[in-house]
């Protein structure tokens, strides 16, 4: 199957073509890079004791040093170090939790798009419901009652902000549904299952993709908020940080960088997943691209 | 055409609707798209059903098959009623298969040739996958197969698409082709190629077909037997020349009449035709020319035009009978 991959490598290459295109989402997929390689080097560039309260070597509240090049917490601990384990927790937070969601979604909106009668109308009822909860206080609620940990954060979060994409998919199924070759495919003798994993899933994918994307970034926000209101992993995160220098009066006391280092983490990687979700959709959705495919 | 016939004889009807109804709800009002038809395609038969737009001839198709179930009557298959258990409808599609109008949409734009043409094959766990795909292009004129196995539909021309469709169908062995305006939107020039795809698959596979169109020129090119629909129900049916060169019934006078080499046409007055409400009577009678032209009321049936209802066609495949459901042509007959 040789001209299965050129063709793949041809679709690969006009897809990055109209990718660069996009300015803004070149910056934002830069910074993302950038964040998720230093995510991942963090364990072997930097010492995780230096994370132990009881270890910390520096001052309290110390302002930013050339030992603490961004200051430290009110015990002590390095507060550059802590931004880069943070970064791990809130992405993986975000990425884990933007993957439930989306999958739930997906799922939920080709099943309610897919199926007529009783099925679609069951599944957009609990589709609405989840829409009009407040997510964050489901959210909040689901957090204490499963307990700590980094999974029920992830579940929280995945579980209360799937329904707005279910919406999107199954608008996009409808559209797809009523194409020609569903009803050619179904007179083939396809059945359900063929139809929306051959036919619907790959129509809806680029879409799911760029929703992805978006949904990493308030899924991000969504960690912090739940953090700096209490129910954080256990774990210290740009949320769990925000929580402390709140708890610590850091920004009363003048400590500036105990605040704005997990802020501007916060800023940037949800501003960078949100440039490149735009742009994923600029390129990948035909709607917004206003030719059709 | 004639010889064909003889060849045909007198055998029985593999795909037939029998007091075929199909309603739908239609904002509040009963749209009945299909409202009582008799019709039969026999074994290496093709039959044309022509109407105008919204005429219900395309209800009646997908009801044939069995994407639609009818509201009441049957549809047999080789005599037995269709069963609508999904088991059986499967095992259904590998005998009656669909063509549809426009070959663009009707095939998967991410799929190439070969998926394409494969899809039928694979739903039914069929083992010599590429065997198929390969003979059945090659039956449609896609030669040599390979050279198209790994093209995109957007790559081939309007009947190639077509061909690749027909391919698609043909892969399942299917008896019975039911194909839905399948030139309508295709080039003049590819018009007739596909048309006498349609012919040869016949003569080499003993293909029977149901063809539905709006178009009396291809009904007359291509059918043994024409079907008349208009306003759900069969108006007029038989043997093509009968029908096309002597129309008994005003209606399919009408059609012919508005044919370019036509001498006096008829055009239709009167709202076109709405299946939420069936005039009573004549379902043609608001429209008809020989009504309005008082011809019906002095053969003394026109009364009858606008009060008492027609009795449903009967028909059998090969007839060379033709039937018209119009009291004025009853009334002169008699």
């Amino acid at each position: 199957m040789n001209i299965t991959w050129t063709r793949r490598r041809t679709a690969l290459s006009r897809f990055w073509r109209d990718y660069r295109r996009q300015r803004a989402g070149l910056y934002g997929a830069a910074i993302l890079i950038a964040a998720v390689a230093l995510a991942l080097l963090t364990p072997l560039v930097t010492d995780p004791a230096g994370m132990d309260v009881t270890r910390a070597t520096g001052a309290k509240m110390a302002a930013p040093s050339l030992d603490f090049p961004l200051g430290t917490d009110e015990s002590g601990r390095s507060v550059l170090l802590m931004t880069l384990w943070g970064s791990r927790v809130s992405l993986l937070i975000g990425f884990m939790s933007a993957l439930l969601s989306m999958t739930i979604g997906t799922v939920t909106g080709i099943a309610a798009g897919h199926f007529r009668g009783w099925t679609s109308a069951v599944l957009l009822r609990i589709t609405d419901w989840f829409l009009v909860l407040p997510s964050l206080v489901l959210a909040l609620v689901l957090a204490a009652i499963l307990g700590g940990g980094t999974s029920t954060i992830i579940l929280a979060i995945g579980v209360t902000s799937w329904a707005s994409t279910a919406r999107l998919i199954r608008a996009q199924t409808l559209s797809v549904e009523a194409r020609p070759y569903i009803e050619r495919s179904r007179a083939l003798g396809a059945g359900h299952w063929h139809i929306m994993t051959r036919h619907v899933l790959p129509n809806v994918a680029p879409l799911v993709l760029a929703n992805t994307t978006l949904q990493v970034a308030s899924a991000i926000v969504a960690e912090s908020t739940l953090a700096f209101l209490g129910a954080d992993s256990g774990k210290v995160s740009w949320g769990g940080m925000l929580r402390g220098s709140y708890d610590w009066g850091a920004a009363t006391s003048g400590a500036w960088w105990y605040v704005l280092a997990p802020g501007l983490c916060i800023v940037a990687v949800v501003m960078a997943f949100t440039l490149c979700g735009r742009a994923l959709e600029a390129v990948l959705n035909p709607r917004l691209r206003g030719v059709s495919r | 055409m004639t010889e064909r016939r003889e060849n045909a004889g007198e055998r029985g009807s593999l795909l037939e609707a029998r007091d075929l109804h199909v309603e739908f709800a239609s904002r509040g009002r009963r749209a009945r798209a299909v409202d009582g038809v008799n019709l039969a395609v026999g074994e290496g038969e093709i039959v044309a059903l022509v109407g105008e737009s919204g005429c219900g001839k395309t209800t009646l198709a997908r009801t044939l098959l069995g994407l639609e179930r009818p509201t009441s009557g049957s549809v047999l298959y080789g005599g037995a009623p269709l069963s609508y258990s999904s088991r059986a409808l499967k095992a259904y599609r590998r005998e009656v298969q669909l063509v549809l109008q426009d070959p663009t949409g009707s095939l998967n734009p991410r799929h190439t040739v070969y998926e394409a043409v494969a899809e039928g094959p694979r739903i039914h766990g069929m083992s010599d996958e590429r065997d198929r795909v390969v003979s059945a292009l090659a039956r449609t004129g896609l030669r040599p197969p390979e050279r198209f196995l790994h093209s995109y539909p957007h790559e081939l021309s309007g009947g190639q698409r077509q061909r690749v469709v027909i391919a698609g169908a043909l892969a399942l062995d299917p008896r019975v082709l039911v194909a839905d305006e399948p030139v309508a939107s295709l080039d003049a020039s590819v018009r007739g190629e596909i048309l006498a795809l349609l012919l040869r698959l016949r003569d080499e596979l003993g293909l029977s077909a149901l063809v539905v169109t709006h178009d009396l020129g291809l009904a007359w090119n291509i059918a043994d037997r024409v079907a008349v629909m208009y306003l759900g129900r069969i108006v007029e049916s038989g043997p093509v020349e009968q029908v096309l060169r002597s129309p008994t019934h005003p209606y399919t006078q009408a059609l012919l009449s508005v044919l370019p080499e036509s001498p006096s046409p008829v055009v239709l007055s009167g709202e076109p035709p709405d299946p939420t409400r069936i005039p009573g009577g004549c379902r043609f009678h608001p429209r008809c020319q020989v009504l309005a032209a008082g011809a019906a009321a002095r053969a003394g049936v026109e009364g009858r035009c606008r009060s008492q209802p027609l009795a449903i066609l009967p028909v059998s495949p090969f007839s060379a009978d033709s039937h018209a459901a119009c009291h004025y042509a009853g009334a002169r007959l008699e």
